[in-house]
């Protein structure tokens, strides 16, 4: 628990500059799609969670960095006790800066494409906790499987992407339909999905994160 | 091994003669259709090759033996190459068939995600240096990719029953005992061959760590 409260602290100079990527994210979509309203909010599913997904990308990344710059890895190494309890505060402070980051997005988007996101409120974040539970689950141990190895910005995503195309296509779609106004059951299949797909990897990463933290 | 891979050349030598001259050619496809004598073993071998990764990880976490490594190493390169002849000779079928080298059909999409996720795997055993370190991280890969086959291939098949629903499975006519007998035989030359490979490249992985050792 005490790496969870040392990471909000220090995630507070990765949070600013993810907010300012955020921020220039909408000014890409902006420029590359043209300031037609009607293909912006057609597209809107899709740019809304590519922008979590490249935010989280870049947040998630730093997650075991930040340890190793700091030569915390070792000490991570040497900490006694069960790792996974490392793996479950690591992914508390992952999921913690997701949320503030997509909450900062939500915003973006509603103000710039000028959208009112609030009726589906509710049901958007259902879809987006359970994604990001997915998303950060599988992210944070992948992270910390990058972090010693070379080229591992580059790694880190090629990695992380194909892993979560289930995660991808369920909240993409869920998203879609909430935004649409239809109610949550209607896509209670993608729900599902994306629950067992939470269950799952948060469940294998508790299992694996012991031999990823061994040297 | 000389006799596996002599055993090998005539199974897939009698697949060709099955595949080829025996098997007649299908009513509305034609000759065309007789890529599925390639095609679909190769998906089996696929498959098959990603279940042994999952299980050598699993064996290699537990017990730490090199072998199972190798094992789990040989093996994700089998499939990935068997994934490749997949997906190409899926897309020559394709085009005369569907008209089209690609679509976003089901089946198409989650076999390509299995060969970027498998090829992802390969390309981190090639990153990591230090050896024991590059096989510990690859069993976790190699278990956690084959937990999220299931979920690939659902997601997957949603996203698209909208459409289309998957061919493959779906019960049609059933197949005259001619093509069934020349698929068989190839499903027999092709595991052959991917034990042949696997077996190959163990041994040259064993042979490379008692070099470098």
């Amino acid at each position: 628990m005490w790496k969870d409260l040392l990471l909000e602290h220090r995630s507070k100079e990765t949070l600013n500059a993810l907010f300012f990527f955020a921020l220039l994210l909408l000014f890409v979509f902006q420029f590359t799609l043209g300031p037609d309203r009607e293909r912006l909010a057609g597209a809107l599913p899709g740019l809304l969670w590519l922008g979590f997904i490249l935010s989280g990308l870049l947040g998630l990344g730093r997650a075991f960095v930040v340890e190793r710059e700091n030569d915390c890895w070792e000490a991570l190494l040497l900490a006694p006790g069960d790792k996974s309890a490392i793996y479950v505060g690591k992914l508390a402070g992952n999921l913690l800066l997701m949320f503030i980051v997509e909450a900062m997005l939500l915003v973006l988007f509603g103000v710039f494409f000028n959208l009112d996101l609030v009726p589906a409120l509710p049901a958007l974040v259902v879809v987006i906790g359970l994604g990001t539970v997915g998303f950060a689950a599988i992210g944070t141990l992948f992270a910390a499987m990058t972090t010693q190895v070379r080229a591992r910005e580059l790694l880190f995503p090629v990695l992380l992407l194909p892993v979560q195309v289930p995660v991808l296509l369920a909240t993409v779609q869920a998203t879609e339909a909430v935004l649409l106004g239809e109610p949550l059951g209607a896509v209670a299949h993608w729900l599902k999905l994306l629950a067992a797909a939470d269950v799952v990897y948060v469940a294998v990463g508790v299992l694996t994160f012991d031999f990823v933290l061994e040297g | 091994m000389r006799v596996l891979g002599a055993v090998t050349v005539v199974a897939l030598a009698a697949g060709l003669v099955a595949g080829l001259g025996l098997a007649p050619p299908e009513v509305t496809q034609g000759n065309v259709q007789r890529i599925m004598y390639l095609h679909v073993p190769s998906v089996w071998v696929a498959y098959v090759a990603f279940a042994v990764v999952f299980v050598a990880s699993i064996a290699y976490l537990a017990k730490r033996a090199d072998a199972a490594d190798r094992l789990a190493h040989a093996s994700a390169e089998v499939g990935v190459v068997f994934t490749g002849v997949t997906i190409a000779t899926g897309s020559i079928w394709g085009k005369p068939t569907w008209g089209t080298w690609w679509t976003w059909d089901a089946r198409l999409t989650s076999v390509s995600i299995l060969f970027v996720m498998y090829l992802g795997y390969l390309l981190l055993r090639g990153m990591i240096d230090d050896r024991e370190r590059g096989a510990r991280y690859a069993a976790v890969l190699g278990i956690v990719a084959a937990f999220n086959i299931p979920l690939v291939h659902f997601s997957v098949i949603w996203w698209r029953t909208l459409h289309q629903p998957p061919s493959l499975m779906t019960p049609g006519p059933a197949m005259p005992r001619v093509i069934i007998t020349a698929l068989l035989v190839n499903f027999v030359a092709f595991s052959l061959l991917y034990v042949y490979f696997v077996a190959k490249r163990v041994h040259l992985l064993r042979c490379e760590a008692e070099a470098a050792a």
